[in-house]
């Protein structure tokens, strides 16, 4: 039962990732590769956390890996606002 | 399955490694490393090195690609050029670059093939005062090389003062930051030390028995500082701090204190006793990840810059 919701949900993490990867080579600018990025990140890896958190020995292993993609959320969310801002100011030239 | 795995790793570890000598451009080549240094980081891992990897993972690939990119980000502001010219390669680097590689290979082919350290390591473990076999190494059996990197980094902090001006020697390290009250970064800036911080001490702390130690935790602790200085939440020091310069030092000077007492009790110098191995290797740590958090802090930070006065 365990390992079925692993390779369920990782399964569907991957998919994620590789519609990030797409999009990030086919997306025209910055904005739209940003989002198709921490789309990728953000649901991707939760996904892949989630299913390996089944193959997890304690709580305390499920615990760190939930700390885990919370800073990858905290850090993917700042990190795009930054890279957007740039590009905005890049853009309208100042 | 996990053949391919591996085979997967190695192509993508030399693929990459291409891509940032062979590519155009320098900041494209330094992304390439940055990932090249988190793919060897993987490899060390699925080698059962953790201990290499976290720091390979966190020196290597984190702190080494910021220092990179400060790096382009200065040659970019002072107008230098920082591109080579395209299509031209550079004779002297490349001809450097393939007598060193030529240089370690005929190394790695002269040693003698060496022998598993499992049994004499193991013999010697009881008496080492910790329990990672790392960490023993590191600090009690091959004391003498950590000690000289710990210098190494000190030395190099130096270089990079000595590249002050006389009149900006009395401001602030490195160019003031300016961020929006509230804004994103400053939010950040605020969310991520908690954790960091506990995670720097963690790894610090946990290295006498598990993977971690002074490297690991202190570049953690330096980048939440680098971080909280990013934000604008504390303004970087002075030169002059006579507190942050005893920082720098005090890893370096509790190493050597513990090596003239493994002399004094009849050891030799930097052969720790059992006795006092524990002991002395936990004071070790601390002091080394102290001074190594402010120094590579410090590195990135740059040398003091004027700016800071209105």
């Amino acid at each position: 039962m365990g390992d079925l919701a692993t390779y369920a949900f990782t399964g569907i993490g991957l998919v994620f990732f590789a519609a990030g990867s797409a999009g990030l080579l086919r997306f025209p600018d910055v904005f739209s590769r940003l989002h198709a990025l921490t789309k990728a990140d953000n649901l991707g890896l939760g996904f892949i956390a989630l299913g390996t958190s089944f193959q997890a020995g304690s709580w305390r292993d499920v615990a760190l890996l939930a700390l885990i993609w919370g800073l990858m959320l905290l850090a993917a969310a700042t990190v795009s606002q930054l890279i957007a801002r740039d590009a905005l100011r890049e853009r309208d030239g100042e | 399955m996990t053949l391919a795995l591996d085979a997967t790793l190695c192509g993508l570890i030399v693929a990459v490694a291409l891509a940032t000598v062979l590519g155009r451009g320098v900041f494209r080549a330094i992304v390439f490393f940055i990932v090249y240094g988190l793919l060897l980081s993987v490899a060390w891992v699925r080698l059962g090195a953790v201990d290499v990897a976290l720091a390979e993972a966190a020196i290597g690939a984190g702190l080494t690609g910021v220092l990179f990119l400060a790096a382009v980000g200065k040659l970019a502001r002072t107008g230098a050029e920082a591109e080579p010219a395209p299509g031209r390669p550079h004779l002297p680097a490349a001809l450097a670059c393939a007598g060193l590689t030529g240089a370690l290979a005929w190394a790695w082919f002269a040693l003698p093939e060496p022998e598993r350290p499992g049994s004499d390591l193991a013999a010697a473990l009881p008496r080492a005062g910790v329990e990672n076999p790392v960490t023993a190494v590191l600090l009690n059996f091959r004391a003498w090389d950590t000690l000289l990197e710990s210098i190494v980094l000190l030395a190099a902090l130096v270089g990079l003062w000595l590249l002050a001006r006389d009149e900006d020697w009395h401001d602030r390290l490195g160019l003031p930051q300016h961020v929006r009250p509230g804004g994103v970064m400053e939010s950040f800036g605020r969310l991520l030390p908690p954790v960091g911080v506990l995670v720097g001490i963690y790894l610090v702390y946990i290295g006498a028995d598990r993977p971690g130690g002074a490297f690991q935790g202190g570049t953690v602790l330096a980048a939440v500082g680098l971080v909280a200085a990013l934000a604008g939440l504390i303004r970087t020091p002075r030169v002059t701090g006579h507190l942050w310069r005893a920082a720098m030092v005090v890893g370096p000077l509790v190493f050597l204190a513990a090596g003239v007492a493994g002399a004094a009790l009849g050891a030799g110098f930097l052969t720790l006793p059992e006795p006092i191995a524990g002991g002395a290797i936990f004071a070790i740590e601390i002091a080394l990840a102290s001074s190594i958090a402010v120094t590579l802090a410090f590195l990135v930070i740059g040398p003091p810059e004027r700016g800071h006065r209105r």
